[in-house]
């Protein structure tokens, strides 16, 4: 992405972010309460055009040419209360082009729900909703996976099987960017961390540091704030580490 | 890797789920019903006129009571899909806007036509109606007049379905462009009942109105789907 601008009115929701992502990693974008963690989720995924700059996603710039092979978890369920989970995906995955309960089963079984399960969505518990929401969000096997707060009242031996399943998707090659305030939960599968402050990109380290793991201080992040609104490679020691592939890694930028 | 479903498909599996969830909740048929009764009712009280003088006047009540009510299930439509902001669902994937559109249009189609099919026989008892002309040709009247409706209707929720007051926002959109198909299912219906003139200008007048409207809701559908 390129210098992404995002207003709602007169309010600016990103401040000019540029960065690029490397496929197959888990990134986990945190910030403060408007930040601008959900509006960049919603940017890249196409729900919101940007007022400026450009996004490309899957080497295409028009997203919907690639809806197929990216999914997304929003902060609402995007699931019908009116139907049962496994009525849910037969339907989100049809609008894929995939007529396959068994593949519809297997993805709830993943999330750790029983695809028999006959109550509809609108009587499970917030938990149960989140990772039926994420069974939707997967049962096309994307290669691009977009979750903003799935960890948001989940019991924690829950969100733990979460975080676990998402690093397994990783593993695989596919790519996941993870808003959440629950840093910690994400601490051992994350690749990178991002750090959004008033629509800027202020920060991007290797995994989540230490410091990071707390809710995140805005006045703690100011020193390492760029002067120009562009995403780049704070002064910590943690970028400067050897990333996997053996190379010193910089903040894409 | 998945391909992108057909039109046809995403219609179909739109309209069963569509459907489905009314036969679930019932909110779109109880509200039409419970509104386009008391319509019925009260005009029927208001009014004590003899049956010619029915005949001139049930071909306005009858559609005006049908239009009243299908904005109230043209907003149930919407609304359902934004609870829980499902319509983000369907702008994720890869499915044509235009099979939602379609869906949509089928769906409040039938619903409407329930209405009407429930509304009827209501209609000709309390106004004691006899056609004069052929009945076959207000079948046909009906069909085209509730295409209509809905086509429109279903456009212009859509449009209003960000707004803050959207059910005063899609009556007065919908209102003033439906006039001139208001005009021809009055008239049509009018015609048939009493007998005094063909009402073949009104139906082809429909017909006209159906197709041009149902070619431009498809071509702007996936603007307004996408509208912030």
């Amino acid at each position: 992405m390129r210098d992404v601008v995002r207003h709602f009115g007169r309010f600016a929701a990103l401040r000019g972010i540029t960065a690029d992502f490397a496929p197959g990693r888990l990134y986990v974008l945190l910030g403060e309460n408007g930040a601008g963690k959900t509006t960049l989720l919603r940017v890249i995924a196409g729900l919101l055009e940007p007022s400026r700059g450009a996004v490309r996603v899957l080497g295409s710039e028009n997203i919907r040419a690639v809806a197929t092979r990216f999914g997304y978890m929003g902060h609402a369920p995007l699931l019908y209360d009116e139907m049962s989970a496994m009525e849910n995906l037969e339907y989100f995955s049809a609008l894929y082009g995939i007529n396959d309960r068994a593949r519809c089963q297997e993805a709830i079984r993943t999330v750790g729900l029983d695809p028999a399960l006959e109550r509809r969505v609108g009587q499970y518990s917030q938990g149960m909703r989140q990772r039926i929401s994420l069974a939707r969000a997967i049962v096309h096997g994307p290669e691009l996976l977009f979750l903003d707060e799935p960890f948001s009242n989940v019991d924690l031996r829950s969100a733990k099987q979460m975080t676990t399943l998402l690093a397994a998707m990783r593993d695989q090659g596919t790519t996941i960017f993870v808003v959440t305030h629950q840093a910690a939960l994400m601490e051992p599968v994350a690749d990178e961390s991002i750090v959004l402050d008033a629509g800027r990109l202020i920060a991007r380290e290797w995994g989540i540091p230490s410091r990071l793991l707390t809710p995140y201080p805005a006045a703690e992040a100011a020193p390492h704030r760029p002067s120009a609104d562009v995403g780049v490679s704070p002064q910590h020691p943690e970028s400067a580490r050897q990333d996997p592939s053996g190379t010193n890694r910089e903040a894409q930028s | 890797m998945t391909s992108a479903p057909s039109l046809w498909a995403i219609t179909r599996r739109t309209l069963a789920k569509d459907l489905r969830l009314e036969w679930r909740s019932k909110d779109a048929i109880n509200s039409m019903l419970f509104f386009a009764l008391l319509v019925v009712v009260i005009f029927s009280f208001g009014f004590d006129p003899t049956a010619e003088e029915s005949r001139k006047i049930a071909g306005g009540l009858l559609w005006v009571a049908i239009l009243f009510a299908t904005v109230v299930a043209l907003n149930q439509t919407w609304t359902r899909e934004l609870r829980n902001q499902v319509l983000d669902a369907y702008r994720l994937s890869p499915a044509p806007p235009q099979a939602l559109f379609l869906a949509k249009t089928l769906g409040n189609f039938i619903f409407v036509a329930i209405l009407e099919v429930l509304m009827v026989p209501l209609f000709v008892v309390f106004y004691n109606l006899r056609s004069v002309g052929p009945v076959w040709q207000l079948g046909v009247v009906a069909v085209l007049a509730t295409w209509a409706l809905v086509v429109n209707g279903t456009f212009f929720a859509a449009l209003s379905i960000r707004t803050r007051s959207r059910e005063i926002m899609l009556p007065l959109i919908l209102f003033p462009i439906s006039i001139p198909a208001l005009l021809a299912m009055v008239d049509a219906t009018t015609s048939i009942l009493t007998g005094d003139s063909s009402p073949i200008f009104w139906i082809r007048l429909l017909a006209v109105y159906d197709f041009v409207f149902t070619i431009v809701g498809l071509l702007l559908f996936e603007p307004v789907l996408n509208a912030e």
